[in-house]
């Protein structure tokens, strides 16, 4: 018996099953975690996948999770999609949060109908500002904005612990936190009796523009004719550089859009942790929404649901809710090895039917019909 | 003011030891054409493994050595996703750091819950070889960790630039083809290469939890391995020119240690944001001339 693997896309129908056998494959990897918690999988995966489903209050909450993971996937696959790596959505997320803390204690006494779409405005504007220099250090002096962006994520978080130890500090708790915004710069609410807000609709509203963008602009186009190569994109006659810093720019301005729905919408302060990482985890969704934007969406809400479900199985069972980290990042790395594997085939022959000299181990063959 | 020069070269050393270890690390990855973003989540697993096992069996010697073989293992992983599977580096690397940190917190609190103070061992004792000697002794009072660092470097230029392997290193990263048409093993070089990176920016991490701190804290890393992606772009991917730039930021982190306490009019946090700023800056000034190895971000296929 000899193993060859064989290059050949897997079938049509097995497609859609691609991305459930990789949370399957995930579940059984981190199984393990669990049994050294001292807990049962099978009922860890119920908490994880069923119990967030199962009340209206805990239903709408995976909702309010995915907001800003809506908003993050979508700002990264903007970024992504022209060949960018912003890494900086954490950074930009925290810029937009400090734009509506300010704008949402200084607009106090004008009409919710001014003061929200300022404060978005203000908040798109504060990311599109974090994201500024590393996009122009990578057109004009070719450094590589994976490093900047994420050395900029570091700065930032000492801004904030600035502000909220010094000029910002709540001068009625003395917590370090920001005064509260004003009512009139309050996210108003979706539901009565559930903190659902304005924020939700505006993620949605992302990903309609992104598939509009997408699909019927020519600055799609030129963004993702960029992203599939930059020399090719430039023979093509498109302005490069121009396509990079602009898809960097409404990257960094959605993902401070997550910030300002943060502030505006759940905590009403600038805190310091205002995101448990939504910026990192937007790229674990642009990816499993393999760039697209109905998978982005698709992709944010199972995100939400696994990160409600993380603090229902440690609430209900004891394991860490670390766990739920450790799932997504597990269900990226399975999902991306999927994609490749999805393009093999294993197949069994017999000793003695049909054996090429084989040069051992792992070699590739394209099949006749295979291209 | 000469206490004040000799104790910031002695916290200079200290503070350019992970950052070296890590940066040696990753140049390695990136000769052998593989960016590793995998780095902060792999100095992160250093540092909690190497406490953990330290401190439940009581030496750090063997928390020092399961650090390494975590380190090790991490680079196995992204191994098998950048270099067998083909997966995007920046992606997997990044999917790996953000497994590792994880894992790294789910494992402390399994271990110790959410204890009010952050649990502490009894670190590495420093070596004082120059003794009670002016100037010297207390510029050579340094941790075993530091020594092995800085030894390291004329060791791994030695083996990139002096042996076989490490001529295989470098070809399988600048020019992959020509290599395997040369009879070198691409995928098996790469393996090795990550593997002695993931080695090295574990005992970067561990250094902090074993020998800087003795306790393990969950900023302990804090951006660190970014900033060691950034000296290795820095120091043009050379060995001798990573440990100029490990020392420079080591530079102006003591420095900054010190301008918090002297009484200089500014919040403190512009001092903790300053050596990020300076990375950025020298990146930008030394950005043009990087000369990135040939085959890096490219995954290697047979055809």
């Amino acid at each position: 018996m000899k193993l060859r693997i064989e290059r050949a896309a897997a079938p049509l129908w097995m497609r859609p099953l691609i991305p459930i056998l990789a949370v399957i494959t995930t579940f059984i990897l981190t199984a393990a975690l669990v049994v050294m918690a001292k807990a049962n999988p099978l009922e860890a995966y119920y908490h994880f996948l069923i119990a967030p489903l199962s009340s209206r209050v805990s239903a709408i909450e995976v909702l309010v999770k995915s907001t800003p993971l809506l908003l993050t996937g979508v700002a990264v696959t903007f970024a992504f999609s022209a060949g960018y790596f912003n890494i900086g959505a954490e950074g930009q997320l925290y810029a937009g949060a400090i734009a509506a803390a300010w704008l949402g204690v200084v607009l106090e006494s004008l009409s919710p109908l001014i003061a929200i779409p300022v404060m978005l405005i203000g908040g798109f504007v504060a990311g599109m500002v974090w994201a500024l220099t590393p996009a122009l250090l990578k057109v004009k002096v070719a450094v590589d904005e994976v490093v900047t962006t994420l050395l900029l994520n570091s700065v930032i978080l000492f801004i904030v612990s600035y502000l909220l130890n010094g000029p910002w500090r709540d001068p009625v708790s003395g917590w370090p936190q920001s005064p509260e915004i004003s009512a009139s710069a309050t996210f108003f609410k979706l539901l009565p009796r559930a903190r659902l807000h304005l924020g939700f609709i505006i993620g949605l509203l992302t990903i309609i523009a992104l598939w509009f963008v997408f699909s019927r602009t020519t600055f799609g186009l030129k963004m993702r004719a960029t992203g599939l190569g930059k020399e090719a994109a430039r023979f093509a006659g498109i302005n490069v550089n121009r396509t990079i810093i602009l898809a960097a720019l409404i990257s960094g301005g959605i993902a401070g859009l997550a910030g300002v729905g943060e502030v505006a919408g759940i905590h009403f302060h600038l805190i310091d942790a205002i995101s448990p990482g939504y910026g990192y985890t937007g790229i674990i969704i642009a990816m499993l929404g393999g760039l697209n934007p109905i998978g982005v969406g698709i992709a944010a809400l199972f995100i939400g649901l696994l990160t409600t479900g993380a603090q229902s199985v440690s609430r209900a069972l004891g394991v860490p809710a670390y766990l739920g980290d450790v799932v997504q990042a597990s269900l990226l790395l399975v999902t991306l090895g999927a994609f490749v594997l999805q393009n093999y085939r294993i197949h069994w022959i017999s000793g003695k039917a049909l054996s090429p000299p084989t040069t051992g181990g792992f070699s590739e063959r394209e099949t006749k019909s295979g291209t | 003011m000469d206490d004040f020069i000799i104790g910031l070269v002695a916290a200079t050393l200290r503070v350019a030891t992970p950052l070296l270890l890590a940066t040696l690390g990753e140049l390695y990855a990136e000769r052998a054409g593989i960016l590793n973003l995998g780095i902060e989540g792999t100095m992160f697993v250093g540092a909690f493994v190497g406490f953990v096992v330290a401190d439940k069996t009581f030496s750090l010697g063997v928390g020092l050595a399961a650090a390494i073989i975590a380190g090790v293992l991490s680079g196995m992983l992204m191994a098998l996703l950048s270099v067998w599977l083909g997966v995007s580096q920046h992606v997997s690397g990044l999917g790996i750091t953000l497994l590792l940190t994880g894992l790294s917190l789910f494992g402390f609190r399994l271990v110790y819950g959410e204890p009010r103070i952050p649990p502490a061992i009894q670190p590495f004792e420093r070596l004082s070889p120059a003794g009670q000697v002016p100037v010297l002794g207390a510029i050579l009072d340094q941790y075993a960790l530091t020594y092995i660092a800085l030894a390291l470097v004329p060791v791994v230029w030695l083996m990139m630039y002096r042996s076989n392997i490490g001529l295989q290193i470098r070809a399988v990263g600048e020019n992959p083809e020509a290599a395997d048409a040369a009879g070198v093993n691409v995928f098996r070089i790469r393996f090795l290469a990550l593997s002695i990176a993931g080695g090295l920016m574990a005992a970067g991490g561990a250094f902090l939890s074993l020998a800087q701190l003795g306790s393990f804290t969950y900023g302990i890393i804090a951006g660190r391995g970014w900033v060691c992606i950034a000296l290795v772009i820095f120091g043009n991917w050379h060995p001798v020119k990573v440990l100029w730039g490990a020392l420079l930021f080591g530079g102006v982190f003591a420095l900054q240690l010190r301008l918090q306490v002297s009484g200089l009019d500014l919040p403190y946090e512009t001092f903790l944001a300053l050596p990020y700023l300076v990375t950025i800056l020298a990146l930008a000034v030394a950005g043009r001339n990087a000369t990135y190895p040939g085959a890096l971000l490219k995954p290697y296929k047979r055809e």
